[in-house]
């Protein structure tokens, strides 16, 4: 009895060594030859890029669509040769909603499989994981998705909006319709409450007033306290920065209390093309949302975007404004490495600046002073059919102003 | 199980066995890995050490003192957040406010930061601010004679109420975002491979001792009531104990240790996110314990770094379907193992004693174990309730 159980103790620990044992030669064979840290390979004749968007989780639904939308970005410019006579390898890797894991696997792309530049990103709070790893690596992440401005990271390209972009064209349309009170309802995370930061100094400095702010936790489904307190403020429009699902719930609700578009507009920028098929364009048909991109967005370019898209993945699937903004990072990319006429960081970096594409929201092109790209502004209106049809836009691309510098009223953000 | 366990690790063969057992694990951790690992990898190592030290104390709050406690996200991040705060001061130097502060709209630093300006202090804080919550908390709850279920769901509780308070706070704690981006820890360069050697060496001695002195503490006449109390909580109770006391000291312990983790996790992994604390990663830690087998220390150890490792390696090489992998994992061992993979070795030898002896042999010295603890699938849902005393008059 007792010489069994000094077995079992010493059994335990020689389990724990041997499982150590394992784990070390298994890490050890895949990567004992590469012990320097940064530094892409590009010696043979493919380059691999990463590909790190969330896979899993909350995040999942809007993130595959970004993570689709670069993979056939990258077929077909290996279909047309290929960067700089390289073909392009992505690997793709999981952030899985998980904002260390965006870290985690930035690192393992960067030293493991030694990529020349990651495409990924969809959340603030992911891209302010990775944005350490990429400096201390100093290697370049294009982040695609519209964000809360504020931020210039010399490693970081920003391909979607920046809040002169999106929210200050959104809060100038509101104005213009004579909308003079505005209630704000956001998720409780860093882009609406720094939105609403900004919004509130716009409202003070044009005449307008904020009659309500109200937060709720991501994935927050409950909202008739919250439009009981909307519908006693009376505004005359609701500006919009939920995220998710949150949306679906929101919407269904708002509608069930019969105010409509016409009388109260909710102006949404976080729901596209993608999230106005999960809430139901019954919910939604007349609300005006503000993006660079819709699916109806003209031009020859987006038509074959649409189509090529449509042909990959499904006669049935819509493309959206972070998913265009995701497929213009390659191509941006590409061009800057080409004008560069080198993979290396630092040589597209300063190559970058004036990089210009055709691409399917218009032309597009890279402000090498923010790393943030000129984007046309547009308004778009939900049709019931659940396509987004534009009713204004900037007529030509704005400049990026992270800081919004440009705007008086912004001084002391 | 546990107890001739005990008694064996007493005599000289045992404890020898154990040594052995202990430096050879260690010189792998000190010594193979190191040199064997590529710089990304063995900060990956690091990160998995930092939550052996969680699953440490879950598996003395769970393991040997039964409290299943669902929320030690709670003191991970009092840890880290304690550390984050430190080292983010610390970087904008006096009189500047952290980087995020900035952009959160904060003018003035709050008055509950300044303090942490201090090293000293914010390296007490890491270890007092868990600990005293869960010493107070455990007094309150134990005193009420909250257990089981009960006790798990008020940890539960605690963990997901933590998550929204910080979040809600975007101007004091970075809301969802955290806080990351620190570039160093007490003079090391967090971007240097050299330095990010150096803090491994650091997490996996931390580790070392804590498991040395849990192991003490388990073997100690204290750990042996612990034990008692959580076989037969009103037995103790009776015998003139208060058990209320002695599993206070075992949860703030743990508590201790899961600061301890939260605080070396920060420099390690770089971010102290609420997506860290809250309901899900506190019962991952649990998982791991689980998985690994509660009933030992080692197995706590094993599990969260068995449990990490396969995590990373599913989900790099199948980013599709990993979670898929990871759950099987989880079900596998729970239906098959349900010691846990440390207790894998005897239950193989077990299986092999009985096809080669035959069951006369073993039935005397086998037959008890059986019935009492049976850590079966379902055990996560309630901690190892009053099972008799079989156990331990077959050992006696």
């Amino acid at each position: 009895m007792r010489i069994i159980s000094f077995g079992r103790r010493a059994a335990r620990l020689a389990a724990v060594s041997l499982a150590v044992a394992l784990a070390t030669t298994a890490c050890a064979s895949d990567e004992s030859t590469s012990k320097g840290s940064a530094g892409a390979d590009t010696s043979g004749d493919t380059v691999k890029v990463g590909v790190l968007h969330s896979l899993s989780g909350t995040m999942s639904i809007s993130e595959v669509t970004v993570k689709n939308s670069v993979l056939m970005a990258i077929d077909e410019i290996n279909a047309k040769g290929g960067v700089m006579g390289k073909k392009v390898q992505p690997v793709v890797e999981d952030g899985a909603s998980d904002w260390p894991t965006f870290a985690e696997k930035a690192q393992k792309l960067i030293s493991g499989d030694k990529v020349a530049v990651t495409f990924g990103g969809w959340t603030s709070a992911s891209r302010k994981a990775m944005l350490p790893v990429f400096e201390k690596n100093k290697q370049l992440l294009f982040y695609p998705v519209q964000y809360e401005g504020l931020e210039t990271s010399p490693y970081i390209f920003y391909t979607g909006a920046t809040t002169n972009q999106q929210i200050v064209p959104g809060l100038d349309y509101l104005k213009a319709q004579g909308k003079k009170k505005i209630f704000l309802v956001g998720s409780d995370y860093v882009f609406p409450r720094t939105a609403n930061k900004i919004i509130k100094k716009y409202a003070a400095a044009n005449g307008m007033e904020v009659v309500g702010e109200e937060y709720t936790p991501l994935g927050h489904t409950e909202y008739s306290t919250l439009i009981n307190k909307v519908t006693q403020a009376k505004p005359d429009a609701v500006f919009n920065t939920l995220n998710g699902d949150s949306n679906v719930a929101f919407f269904k609700q708002l509608r069930s209390t019969g105010i409509s578009a016409a009388d109260m507009p909710v102006l949404s920028v976080s729901v596209a093309e993608e999230e106005v098929r999960g809430i139901g364009p019954d919910y939604l048909a007349g609300q005006p949302v503000a993006w660079n991109y819709y699916q109806t967005t003209e031009g020859a370019r987006n038509t074959e975007f649409v189509a090529a898209y449509k042909a990959k993945y499904g006669a049935d699937k819509v493309t959206s404004d972070p998913m265009e903004a995701g497929y213009n990072s390659v191509y941006l990319w590409k061009a800057a490495v080409e004008k560069a006429q080198s993979f290396d960081p630092e040589a597209v970096k300063k190559a970058c600046d004036g990089v210009s594409i055709d691409a399917p929201e218009g032309k597009v092109t890279i402000d090498g002073a923010t790393q943030h790209v000129y984007k046309t502004a547009r308004i778009g209106v939900v049709q019931p059919d659940g396509l987004i049809k534009e009713v204004w836009n900037s007529g030509a691309p704005i400049k990026p102003d992270p800081y919004l510098k440009d705007y008086p009223w912004a001084k002391d953000l | 199980m546990k107890t001739p366990g005990l008694l064996a690790q007493r005599t000289k063969g045992g404890k020898w066995r154990g040594v052995v057992a202990f430096a050879a694990v260690a010189l792998l951790v000190l010594a193979v890995a190191p040199v064997t690992l590529s710089p990304f990898r063995l900060e990956l190592l690091a990160k998995y050490l930092c939550f052996a030290i969680a699953a440490l104390g879950i598996g003395l709050a769970w393991g040997k003192g039964g409290m299943l406690t669902l929320g030690q996200g709670v003191f991970f991040g009092l840890g880290g957040y304690a550390m984050a705060m430190h080292l983010k001061l610390a970087e904008a130097g006096p009189g500047e406010l952290p980087d995020f502060m900035v952009w959160s709209g904060v003018e003035e630093l709050p008055l509950l930061w300044e303090p942490f300006r201090q090293p000293w202090f914010a390296l007490l804080m890491v270890v007092l601010l868990p600990g005293t919550i869960a010493a107070l908390l455990g007094l309150l709850v134990f005193g009420r004679r909250v257990r089981g279920a009960y006790f798990a769901i008020l940890t539960q509780a605690l963990a997901a109420a933590f998550v929204i308070w910080l979040v809600g706070q975007q101007g004091l704690t970075g809301g969802t975002n955290g806080l990351t981006n620190f570039s160093s820890f007490f003079g090391l360069d967090l971007a240097s491979a050299q330095d990010q050697r150096i803090l491994y060496f650091i997490v996996a001695i931390v580790l070392g001792l804590l498991y040395l002195g849990f192991r003490q503490l388990v073997a100690s006449r204290y750990g042996r009531l612990l034990i008692a109390v959580r076989d037969g909580e009103d037995r103790v109770r009776f015998l003139g104990y208060d058990p209320a006391v002695v599993k206070t000291v075992a949860f703030t312990m743990s508590a201790v240790s899961a600061g301890l983790a939260g605080a070396l996790f920060v420099p390690v992994v770089g971010i102290i996110s609420p997506a860290l604390l809250g309901v899900v990663p506190s019962l991952e830690l649990v998982f791991a314990v689980a998985v690994g087998g509660r009933y030992a220390l080692a197995g706590a150890v094993l599990g969260a770094v068995l449990l990490n490792y396969a995590k990373t390696t599913f989900s790099e090489n199948y980013a599709d379907g990993w979670l898929y992998l990871q759950g099987a994992l989880f079900i596998g061992v729970m239906a098959y193992a349900p010691k846990g993979v440390i207790g894998l070795a005897g239950q193989i030898r077990d299986f092999v004693a009985l096809r080669t002896r035959g069951p006369a042999r073993r039935i005397p010295a086998q037959q008890p174990p059986p019935v009492p603890p049976g850590p079966s699938a379902d055990a996560p849902a309630e901690p190892v309730e009053p099972v008799g005393p079989v156990e331990k008059e077959a050992v006696a």
